[in-house]
Order: C-alpha cells, then sequence, then structure tokens
C-alpha cells in the first residue's frame, strides 16, 4: 500500500465520521478535532475505522501521533501490513 | 401519538411497519412519527396484535391521540407479517434511499446490529455515481430543530427560576483507571471519561433524589428511574438529550456501549421513543470541544442539568503543594422550586467522592 493509497483511505474512514470532508479540502497540517469538530466519541470512532481497515492495534498512548492527517498517513506507513484487511 | 419530550405538541405519521393481523410484542418498533427533532421510531408498550391503524400516513396529530388499537394476544389466524429488514433500516436511511433512488436491498447496514444507516445509503449511492458527497439535510428540518430547542428553552427560561454551583474535581485517580483499563481493552471496548462522569452523576442522584425528577403542574414528582439524558450535538447542528435508562445500575462497560449506541443513532436519525420520552435529569459535557465550564438551561419538566466541562491539566494543590492535575468543572443547574442550593451542593459533592473511587463505579 503506498502513501497515497493510505492517505485516500484514511480521507475515506474520516469522511464516514464528517461527511462535509467530501466538499471542502483538508488541510493536511492542522489539528483533525479541530478542523472536523470531531468530539471523543468521533476520535473513537474514527481509531476503530482505523483498526478494521488497516488491522492495526492503535493503544490510547499513540492518539497524540494521530492529530493531523499528515501524521495519520506517516502513522498507518509505518504500521501497515502488506496486505490489509477490509471492512467488509 | 407519544410525547416524545415535554416541548412536543404534535407529530406527523411518517410510516406503518407493522400493520393490522401483525403481532407485535412490547419494544417493538410499529410506527415512525415525524417531529421537530426528526423522525422517531416508536415503540409498542404491550404485547397483542394490530387490531386496524387508526392515524393514516401524512397524517399530523395532537400528542395522546390514538394511532392504533392493538388487542390482546391470543386472537388465533392472525397473519404474521414479521418485516425485520425494515425494522433494522433507519427511517432517515429509508427516506434518504429513496431521495437517492438507492435499493436498500443491496445496502449493508453498519449500524448498531447490522442497521443501515444513512451513511451507509449515501456510500452505497457515492459509490454507483462515483460521487461521495452526501446531501445537506432540508433547511425545513433544521429550522424545525431550531424552533423546538427555542420553545423548549424559553419555557425554561420563563418558567424555572434557575441556580447555579459549580466545583473542581480532581480526575486523576479517575483517568489513571481509566488508562489502565483502556490498555487491557481492543479498540472496540475502550471508555471514555463521559462513561465515568454520567456513571458518577447518576449514582450520586441515588441520594440526592430531590434533582432527579420532574416538575409537573405546580409539583415535583421523583423519577420512577436515574434516566440521564445525555446532551447529543448534532453534526448539521441541534442538538437531542436521548436517556441512558437506570444509568446508575449499568456496569461502566454497559453504560459506555449504551452511550456509543446512542450517540451513533441520535447522529444518524434512528433514534427510538423511549430514548426521548422519560430522561430525569440531562447530562452535558460541552467539556469535550474545548470549554472549561458549561452552565445549561434545564429542559423542562426536568429539574436539573450537570454540566462538565474540559478535563485538562491545571495547578491544584495536594498534600500541601501545587502540582499539575487533570482537573475537571462540574456545575449544576438547579430548579430552585424543587431543591435548594444546599442539596444541589451535595449532589456535586457526591459526584466528586465517586469520581476518586473509580473502581466502585
Amino acid at each position: 500500500m503506498t502513501s497515497d493509497e493510505i492517505r485516500t483511505a484514511a480521507v475515506d474512514v474520516l469522511g464516514r465520521i464528517a461527511p462535509e470532508i467530501a466538499a471542502r479540502p483538508l488541510d493536511a497540517h492542522a489539528d483533525l478535532r479541530d478542523e472536523l469538530d470531531l468530539d471523543s466519541m468521533d476520535f473513537l470512532r474514527f481509531v476503530l475505522a482505523l483498526h478494521e481497515r488497516f488491522g492495526i492495534e492503535v493503544p490510547e498512548s499513540d492518539y497524540p501521533q494521530l492529530a493531523t492527517l499528515d501524521r495519520v498517513v506517516a502513522y498507518l506507513a509505518a504500521r501497515c501490513r502488506p496486505e490489509p484487511s477490509s471492512t467488509h | 401519538m407519544p410525547s416524545l419530550g415535554a416541548d412536543m405538541e404534535a407529530g406527523t405519521l411518517v410510516e406503518w411497519l407493522k400493520h393490522p393481523g401483525d403481532r407485535v410484542k412490547r419494544g417493538d418498533i410499529v410506527a415512525v412519527v415525524d417531529t421537530q427533532k426528526g423522525a422517531i421510531e416508536i415503540e409498542v408498550f404491550e404485547d397483542g396484535v394490530v387490531d386496524r391503524t387508526v392515524v393514516e400516513p401524512g397524517q399530523k396529530v395532537p400528542v395522546g391521540t390514538v394511532l392504533a388499537v392493538i388487542r390482546p394476544d391470543g386472537a388465533a389466524g392472525a397473519s404474521l407479517v414479521h418485516d425485520d429488514e425494515r425494522a433494522r433500516i433507519s427511517p432517515l436511511a429509508r427516506k434518504v434511499a429513496s431521495e437517492l433512488g438507492v435499493d436498500l436491498a443491496s445496502v449493508t447496514g453498519t449500524g448498531p446490529h447490522g442497521a443501515v444507516t444513512r451513511e451507509d445509503v449515501e456510500r452505497a449511492a457515492g459509490r454507483r455515481r462515483g460521487v461521495a458527497s452526501a446531501p445537506p439535510p432540508s433547511a425545513d428540518r433544521a429550522t424545525a430543530m431550531r424552533d423546538a430547542i427555542a420553545a423548549a428553552m424559553t419555557r425554561s427560561k420563563r418558567e424555572i427560576p434557575h441556580y447555579y454551583l459549580s466545583t473542581t474535581i480532581d480526575m486523576h485517580a479517575a483517568l489513571a483507571w481509566l488508562t489502565a483499563e483502556n490498555a487491557a481493552r481492543p479498540v472496540g471496548d475502550r471508555i471514555l471519561p463521559a462513561a465515568l462522569l454520567i456513571k458518577a452523576t447518576a449514582t450520586a442522584l441515588v441520594a440526592v433524589p430531590e434533582l432527579n425528577g420532574y416538575w409537573i403542574d405546580g409539583a415535583f414528582r421523583t423519577g420512577t428511574g436515574i434516566h440521564v439524558g445525555v446532551a447529543i450535538a448534532l453534526r448539521n447542528g441541534g442538538l437531542v438529550a436521548p436517556a441512558l435508562h437506570d444509568a446508575n445500575r449499568l456496569t461502566i462497560p454497559d453504560l459506555m456501549r449504551q452511550l456509543q449506541d446512542l450517540v451513533t443513532r441520535a447522529r444518524s436519525g434512528s433514534l427510538k421513543s423511549s430514548d426521548v420520552s422519560d430522561a430525569t435529569i440531562t447530562v452535558t459535557n460541552l467539556g469535550d470541544q474545548g470549554v472549561d465550564a458549561t452552565f445549561g438551561i434545564i429542559y423542562p419538566p426536568q429539574v436539573a442539568l450537570v454540566g462538565f466541562g474540559r478535563i485538562a491539566a491545571r495547578p491544584a494543590v495536594v498534600d500541601g503543594k501545587v502540582d499539575a492535575r487533570p482537573l475537571v468543572t462540574a456545575t449544576l443547574s438547579g430548579d430552585h422550586r424543587a431543591s435548594d442550593g444546599h442539596r444541589g451542593g451535595l449532589l456535586l459533592t457526591a459526584i466528586a467522592r465517586h469520581l476518586q473511587q473509580p473502581e466502585t463505579l
């Protein structure tokens, strides 16, 4: 999975929680919680969706590493298995 | 037409999910009703067989109007049409599906118990057309919800003599417990601080029952259980406060699961009548979005609202020394007709005490 593919998948996951992401460009350096108005329940859903999509465990202590889209992509790229599991 | 909140005067029947001859049991969803707060799935409170429906889809009727007649079970020969597929599709999803021309049979549900949500339908529509954007909700819906909130809050400020209290709570013990607990839990089972705050509030209310219930016809009526309404902001604006029933009796993991389910259903437009009709107090957790404290307006006919601000590291004196501690400001808005500030203070103190012993919650 290339970095671009990971980015596309991560944006797709975010889009299910915050549909307005499709309507405007997302600043990849901005804090996701602020940018997309995610509350802690939304963020938990995001982490759960990443787990299902990429098959990785994200411990709570790693949450700060998921602060921006760029950091999410870097985090996933470092941990992604070659054949990520699908959501369905 | 059931009352789905104190501010509801009438509702429009959208559709019947059960029909004459269908057997129903307590808790079954029999109809969808449109209210100012969105479409609500109506549950039945009796076992029996639908004898006849009285109100037709599209009709708007006042609260209290008979919608259908259900006769006691035992009548043989009633045709049984259990339409489970339909019951697992949220009303909003069904509406969106018809707008987008999506065949619901082709949509995979990701909601609770595999329910098809609006997001699932939109995703299916997007896949088909290669478009991922979601249509904005109708302006009418947003306006109606605004009107409903305006009516309830205006009534509250006009009728309820509010008093306000606040206290600062050290969350060190609670968060340490939560961190250890979550480290051992898979991501899907993790617990948010909100679950602890709600449980502590519900538990504290047992000792201060005069803050749990309703002010109706000039008198206080104690709630039959501790049903905590949780204020949930909707993504496109507006607010709903569905209830976690008997929250004081739920274990923390159960409370968290139910909270997650409630938030998901509130945001996907598939709340049920029992979710929205009988909260005995409201808890708001605006701090999640960053404010230090929130002094809420009581949702009538309730008599109290507990607010929590942001949990953040702040200086506190511990054992005679200043230390950085995770603190949260808890507030109480109380109805002075039903209780006095002294009793309200006892509630906040009890919440603080319970949060020092999270393992007992």
